[in-house]
């Protein structure tokens, strides 16, 4: 099984015309993953055109590639000053699922985009993250998709290419995963650890899970706690930023330690205090998730 | 991005908010004369990007304009944290009765603005959170709605007893909750917040952050950069788009994606090496960004070997060769590079970068080990 997506979710490309949206569709259709619609105002009406010949029509506005072709899910590629609205544009066409993989979003407009998805029961996966990918099923953003394979494990992480490291391990080692997910370097994203935890819990398929936080606030300590009291299953960890300095932002939004809160060595010790193995280098992670499973 | 104190202030008058007079100068001349203005004790502060000027000597009281002078002689070049201060602020003293604090930040968990207020102002509120927590009143705010009149009045009680001052608080909090969403602010503070022996509640200090991703929508905010304060190395980053910071090390390092770059310099720590930078090319490189990554990381004297590490998804193996190729061909490089990729067009990165004389490794962790023995 795979979690919050699956080969049957039927997905509108927001941006599907500009230039990262029609490279990542052309991906994802060569993937296998359904993109049914996309959206670009002004351009509905027109053929989007995808690999191997397959055409997806695009329209102006997400109510009406929802009405029109049932989808259920979005991607957003639009860029940073229209990300919030397209967010809330999806939100508000029902939507109930909505990856954002566009980086630099004011924070502000996030806590209003964040309160109409919470009402309308929508979830956002990000901003600032690189999708989710279920091997052999489907993939909603940028992760690569030669680089999974089918099995076990299911992976979290607030970063993106730190996750490629990890699964590239992984999938070199023979354990491959049910589900990546991409959370997101933004300091307020819509789906947490401990919301993919809880997916991963009730997914009979995922035998152990790997978690990779970094630096900055508390969500690690928060899904550290979650797992000792929840999860019956191993968890494996990895937190990036151990030599970073506090008070400087390194590259993501969410990645500065303000405080005493948020740094490395909490987060290590909150794992570790709750029964997740932290793995000291990317190498090491695809070893404990291994010695986890008894292989 | 921080503001100054000075400029924290202008935005704050601008949304009609009671805070002290001040003025600004950068030499010893101008200090006096704004005290001569003013007339009688006024109190000279370092404008510098930091906390604990106060106890870093930066905030003197003086009695005259003679007083003034030399405190600012003292203040102007002096060093905080690192920072050298170029300008001072000059205000006139005030018979303070009482000081509060009233912070309005982004709450990551809430997803939404967050009041914090204290009766125990003029203190490190970090301080009084770790001591005396029940000594702060938070509060969330729905950013649909915005602060209600309600919420900024019982914030105000919890300041003052006597319903004028509240009243006057209660104002004040509304002006600081519109100064930081009417500028794209990630933090916005007062401390200290006070009432003076005349019963004036007004600001007397302010610091506002403002979230960079805000600045490509408010050019005049953006204008307020000192750029003065702000590294060389710092701005050349900032300008070609690729996030760096500067650490104590020589292993430079230029990696893709924030956190496979932190990543990166821990495992440079872990192999018993000290990393010179945390840069992150990002996702799309073409090869102008590592040309400039290229000269932002030789600016730096301490750097002994340049380590490369890339895992192409998004980001094309081959163009960070060019770009490396490039980067050599354009600028003397004298100390060694060594190269990790892999993903993304990685063959076609190796006969490129082989062509051009390189040797790229597949392994971090070996590249890693191989950078920290160059490095010595």
């Amino acid at each position: 099984m795979s979690i919050f997506v699956d080969e049957n979710t039927r997905v509108v490309v927001q941006g599907i015309t500009g230039r990262d949206g029609s490279f990542h569709t052309r991906q994802m259709m060569a993937y296998g993953t359904r993109v049914v619609a996309g959206v670009t105002p002004g351009k509905g009406g027109r053929d989007f055109a995808g690999p191997e010949g397959r055409s997806v029509p695009v329209f102006d506005t997400v109510a009406d590639a929802v009405a029109k072709t049932g989808a259920d899910a979005s991607v957003v590629y639009v860029p940073p000053a229209f990300a919030a609205s397209a967010i809330m544009e999806a939100a508000d066409a029902d939507v109930s699922f909505i990856v954002c993989v566009t980086e630099g979003i004011p924070v502000l407009d996030m806590t209003r985009a964040h309160a109409l998805a919470r009402d309308r029961g929508s979830r956002v996966l990000g901003p600032n993250c690189p999708g989710i990918i279920c091997p052999g099923k489907t993939t909603l953003g940028i992760i690569p998709g030669r680089m999974v394979t089918p099995g076990p494990v299911g992976l979290i992480s607030r970063s993106g290419t730190l996750t490629y490291e990890a699964v590239h391990h992984l999938t070199r080692d023979g354990l491959g995963q049910t589900t990546c997910v991409g959370i997101g370097g933004d300091p307020l994203i819509g789906t947490s650890f401990v919301d993919c935890l809880s997916a991963f819990a009730d997914d009979h398929e995922t035998e152990a899970v790997v978690m990779i936080g970094e630096i900055g606030g508390t969500a690690e300590q928060e899904a550290a706690e979650w797992v000792s009291a929840n999860l019956s299953i191993p968890v494996v960890g990895f937190i990036a930023g151990r030599t970073a300095p506090p008070g400087k932002r390194m590259g993501h939004a969410g990645a500065i330690i303000s405080g005493s809160a948020g740094t490395a060595a909490e987060k290590t010790r909150a794992f570790e205090d709750n029964g997740i193995r932290v793995a000291r280098r990317p190498a090491e992670i695809s070893v404990l998730v291994a010695e986890a499973l008894g292989r | 991005m921080n503001l100054h104190e000075y400029q924290a202030k202008e935005l704050f008058r601008a949304a009609g908010m009671a805070v002290n007079p001040g003025d600004v100068a950068d030499n010893a001349e101008g200090v006096r004369e704004i005290a001569e203005r003013y007339g009688g004790g006024v109190v000279v502060k370092a404008q510098v990007h930091s906390g604990g000027r106060g106890k870093a000597g930066g905030v003197k009281l003086a009695s005259g304009p003679d007083e003034a002078a030399a405190h600012a002689e003292a203040i102007l070049g002096m060093e905080i944290s690192g920072l050298t201060v170029e300008k001072v602020l000059v205000c006139p003293t005030e018979e303070i009765a009482t000081e509060a604090y009233v912070g309005v930040l982004v709450d990551r968990e809430g997803q939404c603005p967050v009041f914090m207020v204290s009766a125990e102002g003029g203190v490190d509120i970090e301080e009084v959170a770790a001591t005396n927590p029940d000594a702060i009143h938070k509060l969330r705010v729905d950013p649909r709605y915005g602060l209600m009149p309600h919420q900024a009045y019982r914030l105000a009680t919890r300041l003052y007893a006597d319903p004028a001052l509240a009243r006057q608080g209660a104002k004040i909090i509304s002006q600081l909750y519109d100064a930081f969403v009417g500028n794209g602010a990630s933090m916005a503070e007062i401390n200290p917040l006070i009432s003076t022996t005349g019963g004036e509640v007004k600001a007397i200090d302010a610091k506002v952050s403002i979230d960079d991703n805000e600045l490509f929508r408010r050019p005049s905010i953006g204008a307020l950069r000192d750029s003065g304060s702000e590294d060389g190395a710092d701005a050349q980053a900032r300008e070609a788009g690729l996030s760096f910071v500067k650490l104590d090390g020589n292993v430079g390092c230029c990696v893709n994606g924030a956190g496979l770059a932190m990543a990166t310099m821990d495992l440079v720590k872990y192999y018993g090496g000290d990393p010179a930078n945390f840069l992150d090319i990002g996702g799309s490189s073409n090869p102008d960004k590592v040309v400039a990554a290229l000269e932002i990381i030789t600016s730096d004297p301490a750097v002994e070997v340049i380590l490369f590490n890339i895992f192409g998804g998004i980001t094309r193996c081959d163009d960070v060769a060019r770009g490396i190729v490039e980067a050599t061909e354009r600028i003397d490089i004298e100390v060694p590079i060594v190269i990790r990729l892999t993903g993304t067009n990685e063959n076609l990165a190796r006969q490129i970068l082989a062509d051009a004389g390189f040797t790229a490794g597949t392994s971090m962790d070996e590249v890693v080990q191989e950078a920290v023995r160059l490095a010595g």
